[in-house]
Formats: C-alpha cells, structure tokens, sequence
C-alpha cells in the first residue's frame, strides 16, 4: 500500500550538509498497521512527511495506493493539482492536532471536504457522521479550545478520515497525551483499522504504541531502516534489537558453566507447559532469569530467559526438544550489542524550515 | 469666538477628518492585505517561496514607512493631482495618507499571519489544500482578531495623520486647530478640537478591542482569558444546564458572559 525505494533525504544549510533519510526501504501492507519507531533525531518525522511529500524527498520514489506520488509531484516545489488531488486521499494526524481555532469541531471536518468541493448538504452529513464514529457526537458545535487532548485528536482523526483514505498517516499522534487517552486514541485507531481497512502508517518513539496496535514494525537509527519486519517476524529474527526492546529480559549471558537461551513463543505454544516438560524428560534445574508475555497485534507471544546448567554442548538436546517444540531459541552467547548504544552525535535535523 | 460660530466649524470638519480616515484606511486594507499576504507567502519556507520578489516587496514597504508624513504629502503632490484632480482639502489629503498607510498596515498585516501556526498550513497541505485555501481559509481566518487590531492601529495612526495633513491645507480638525487655534489665538477652539480627537480615538480603540475580544473568544490559542458573546458556541444558559458537557473538565466553566 505504502512503498519507498531507496528514500533519501539531505538538509542543505550553508555548506553543511544533514542526511536525514538515507536510503530507505519500507514497504506497507494493505490494512496493516506498520509503526516505524526510532528516538527523536532518527528520522521517523522526516520519513511520514516525506510520504505525502510535505517534504520533498531529495531522491527515491513513493509509491501509495498503486499511485507513483515522486513522479505525480514533477520536479517543482509546489504542489501541482495531481499531487494534491493524491493527498485529500491520504490522511493525516499530528501531534499537536493542528486544528483551526476559528472553526467548530464540525466546521474543522469539512475542511477537506471544501477542498474536495463537496457540497454543503453533504458536507454536513459526512462530518456528522465521522464525529459519531470518533465517538464525540455531542461535539459538533465547540471550538477545539473547549475540547481536551483527546478529543482534539478524535478531531484531528475524523478530520482526516473525511476525503475516504485508503492511507492514515500518523506523526506522533499519541506524543502529546496521557497514557489513558494515548490507550484510548491507540484503540480507536486500531478499531478504525478493523472496522474501515484503513493501511496505518504511524511514526511514535514510544515501544508502548508498536506493542499495542502494530501488526509490523521498522526500528530508525540515523536515517536508516535498520530492522523491518511483522511482529512475529522481529520475533522470529535472532539478536533482533526491536524484539528484545519490545520484550526485554533480564538476566546474565552464558558463561563457563552455564547455558542461557531466550525462549520466543508464538502462538499456542504460549499456553503449553513447556519448559516444565522439558524440565521432567531430561532431569534438568531450570533457572528462570527473565520473561515478558503480551498480547502484540491480537496474539499472545511471550519470551523466556532460562538458565541450564553446563556449557552449550552439555544442553544440545534439550535445546533440540525446545525448537521441536516449535519454539524458537536463541543463546544468549556474547553480550550482543547493549541496545541502548545508540550514537549521541550525527544527529539529524528533523522537520520542516 | 461663540459656541454658535464654533458649531458648524467643528462639525464640518469633524466630517472632513472622518471623510479622510474612513477612505484611507479603506484603500490600506484593500492594498495592505494583498502585500502584506505576499510577503508572507513569498518568504522563506513560505508557501509560494520567492526570495527576490520578497525583497522588492519588502524594499518597497521599508522606503514607504521611512519617509517622515509631512515630506510625503509635500513629494506627493503632483502624483495627487493626477489621480484626484487636487491637491488641498480632504480630497487632496486621502491620496498621500494612502500611500502612507499601505506599507504601515502591509507589515502588520505580515507580523498578524507570521503568528499562524505553521502546522495548520501543514495541516491543510496535507488534506490537498492550494495557496488559495491556505489563504482563505488558514492564514486569514485564523489571525482574524490580530487583524482587526491592526487596523484599529491603523486607523488611530491616520486619524493623526489626518491632522498633520489638514495642517498644510488638508481641511479637517487638524486644520481647525491650526488655522483657528494657532494662528488665530483660539485657545477654546484649540481646546475643543483637541478633545474631539481624543474621544475619536479613544472610541476606535474601545471599538477595536471589543471586536478582537470577541473574536478571540472562540478561544484561539494565547488569546485572552475572557470570552465574551461567544458567536455560536456554549450560551449561558446551555453552559449552566449541562456544564460538563459545554466544557471539558479541566477547564474552567464560569467564562462565558463576563
């Protein structure tokens, strides 16, 4: 649905030069909800905005909906009538809602309509309806500045549901509100991707919101994509840093004389008892260093350090029993790269100006 | 000098004054908006970004503001002719007090649409919005109530203005003033004349902040607390039968009607 090849992004000032993107490749599944998550610096901003061309990529292609937006845009700063006509069909949400003070709530979500030259009638049943959908009915007649955050963004959502999008772009939709209502707008997008077959591409810089509603993830690191995949995917992937950031573990590594493996579980396996199985068939002490369980994108996964006495090849076949269990491990050797190392400097130049 | 030869002295050129005032600042806000819209949207990281126009623009405005209103007038004489057929009287004095007030009122115009949110023009942008819908329905809705105090601004400067330009034969209260009150030795007259421009300006004013203020209420951000006649939101009587519903919690409820 949502395509980049090879997106790249260079700020200009002077003589200096900032690469804000560099080269990336994300590809978006129809009715997915796909989360791109990185620290403020990475990217993510510079990335969602380059989707609908807010910002101008400085080479690489967009590809939305079967629409080549880079080459609908030609080469001209401003937007020319078919790459506008593309947007009022991608929606978009901010972080700070960006919502007209001059207008009421309902008058905000016939924006896009007058823009789309519906008519007045129909402008009006339209934005009625989608504030009922947004659950804020009762609002249709205040202005923004008597609404609470939440129910600024529930705006800020029905505003960009008007033109019918295939596509909702969220830029940090859920940065500028309370863990309750960011729960309560995650769930309100989560249902609008049920409910409509809406494709949601959101950038965030909580690991919270990717737990909560995404069915893919992408980790940002210096305007690079560094891992991609679905959550089952990131799980499945040995050493994966977004796997282990959405369900840390504690606990020491392997040493000498023992033997530590990350248990991932997918699916029903989760609900089986395994490890006391393999604890009776081979007669082993399992130690227990750490685990998570979740519900991720409506299925339970969990993963489990265990600790088995001995080195590896002391523990090779319960090893063996664990994966024919259709669970998948991975020693926990070297100390992988600490996941917080991320480098301090090159950071990028985010937004606009 | 009686009261009954003041009279009809005092209000023909009060009409004179209103005459020059009412048409220049009617011009400069037909002129001024458009400029000062341009060099919003001709500015860096503007929407129609065009760094040479914007400099000319912006050259023209400064040389504008930057001529002292006596010399104008004086500079201008021959142009005022041309256009009005005179030179003298408020007819005469509507030319240059235009002229003045175009590139005085562009930049406040300007400074009122720099304080719109860029995020709302993003906002549109993304919906699919032109330059016209960012204009029409962002930048100029949206600094409505920083507009309409910039032309209160404007129109206190001219009544000002006015006067200067009835002191070199523009006709209105500056010249009464002038002519009778200095010249003349008309002290009470002087006086009078004094007073009315006070009250004239004092009523713009008041006039020009009660406009804002109600605009404002719709609760801009970083407007003022005090939300007055609301245009079509919370009523009293709604905002005290279902208060929670009228306002969200946190906010505070007893500020419709001050």
């Amino acid at each position: 649905m949502i395509t980049t090849t090879g997106l790249t992004k260079v700020y200009r000032s002077g003589d200096r030069e900032v690469t804000a993107l560099d080269g990336v490749d994300l590809h978006v599944r129809e009715g997915e909800v796909y989360g791109v998550i990185g620290q403020s610096g990475a990217g993510k901003s510079t990335l969602i905005r380059c989707v609908n061309l807010l910002e101008r990529p400085t080479s690489g292609t967009v590809t939305v909906a079967g629409q080549e937006l880079t080459a609908l845009a030609g080469k001209g700063q401003r937007a020319n009538a078919a790459l506008r006509a593309a947007r009022s069909h991608i929606g978009m949400v901010f972080q700070h809602f960006n919502l007209l003070s001059s207008r009421t709530v309902q008058d905000n979500i016939e924006l896009p309509l007058e823009i789309l030259k519906v008519d007045r009638r129909e402008r009006s049943r339209k934005a009625l309806e989608l504030l009922d959908l947004v659950g804020l009915a009762d609002k249709a007649k205040a202005y923004p500045a008597q609404l609470s955050g939440g129910q600024k963004q529930r705006v800020g959502i029905a505003r960009a549901l008007a033109g019918d999008p295939k596509v909702l772009l969220s830029d940090e939709a859920t940065s500028a509100l309370d863990p309750e209502t960011t729960r309560s707008i995650l769930q309100l997008l989560r249902d609008l991707n049920r409910q409509l077959g809406l494709t949601v591409l959101l950038i965030t810089h909580e690991m919270d919101v990717v737990k909560t509603i995404c069915d893919s993830a992408a980790l940002m690191k210096n305007g690079r994509v560094v891992e991609q995949g679905t959550v089952a995917e990131l799980l499945a992937t040995p050493g994966s840093e977004l796997a282990r950031e959405l369900f840390p573990v504690g606990g020491e590594p392997s040493g000498p004389d023992r033997t530590v493996v990350d248990v991932t579980f997918h699916g029903e396996a989760a609900t089986r008892p395994v490890i006391s199985e393999l604890s009776r068939t081979y007669n082993v002490d399992i130690s227990i260093l750490g685990a998570a369980m979740d519900t991720v994108g409506g299925k339970q996964i969990g993963r489990m350090r265990i600790e088995l006495p001995g080195r590896f090849e002391d523990n090779v076949v319960p090893i063996g029993f664990l994966r024919e269990q259709g669970l998948q491990v991975d020693v926990a050797g070297d100390p992988a790269a600490p996941a917080t190392a991320a480098p301090a400097g090159a950071l990028v130049k985010e937004g606009a100006k | 000098m009686t009261w009954s030869q003041m009279q009809p002295l005092l209000y023909n050129n009060t009409l004179d004054t209103l005459f020059m005032v009412w048409w220049s600042t009617f011009y400069a806000v037909l002129f001024g908006i458009p400029l000062g819209v341009l060099l919003i949207l001709t500015d860096r990281g503007g929407v129609l970004q065009n760094v040479v126009v914007n400099k000319i623009i912006g050259a023209v405005v400064n040389i504008g503001r930057s001529f002292p209103f006596l010399i104008l007038m004086v500079a201008l004489i021959p142009f005022t002719r041309l256009v009005v057929g005179v030179s003298i009287g408020p007819t005469g004095a509507v030319v240059p007090l235009v002229i003045a007030a175009i590139p005085f009122f562009a930049r406040l115009v300007e400074a009122a649409l720099r304080e719109v949110d860029h995020g709302l023009v993003e906002a549109v942008q993304s919906m699919g919005g032109g330059t016209w819908t960012i204009v029409f329905k962002v930048l100029l809705p949206q600094a409505l109530p920083a507009l309409v105090a910039a032309v209160t601004t404007t129109v206190i400067t001219l009544i000002g203005y006015s006067a200067i330009a009835g002191a070199v034969g523009g006709g209105g209260l500056g010249n009464l003033a002038y002519t009778y009150g200095y010249l003349q030795y008309e002290t009470n007259l002087m006086v009078i004349t004094i007073v009315l421009l006070i009250v004239l300006v004092i009523a713009v004013q008041l006039l020009g902040d009660l406009i804002v203020r109600r605009l404002a209420g719709r609760g801009s951000r970083g407007s003022s607390s005090v939300r007055v006649g609301l245009r079509k939101a919370p009523t009293p009587a709604t905002a005290a039968g279902q208060p929670a519903e009228a306002a969200p919690a946190d906010a505070p409820k007893e500020r419709v009607g001050a």
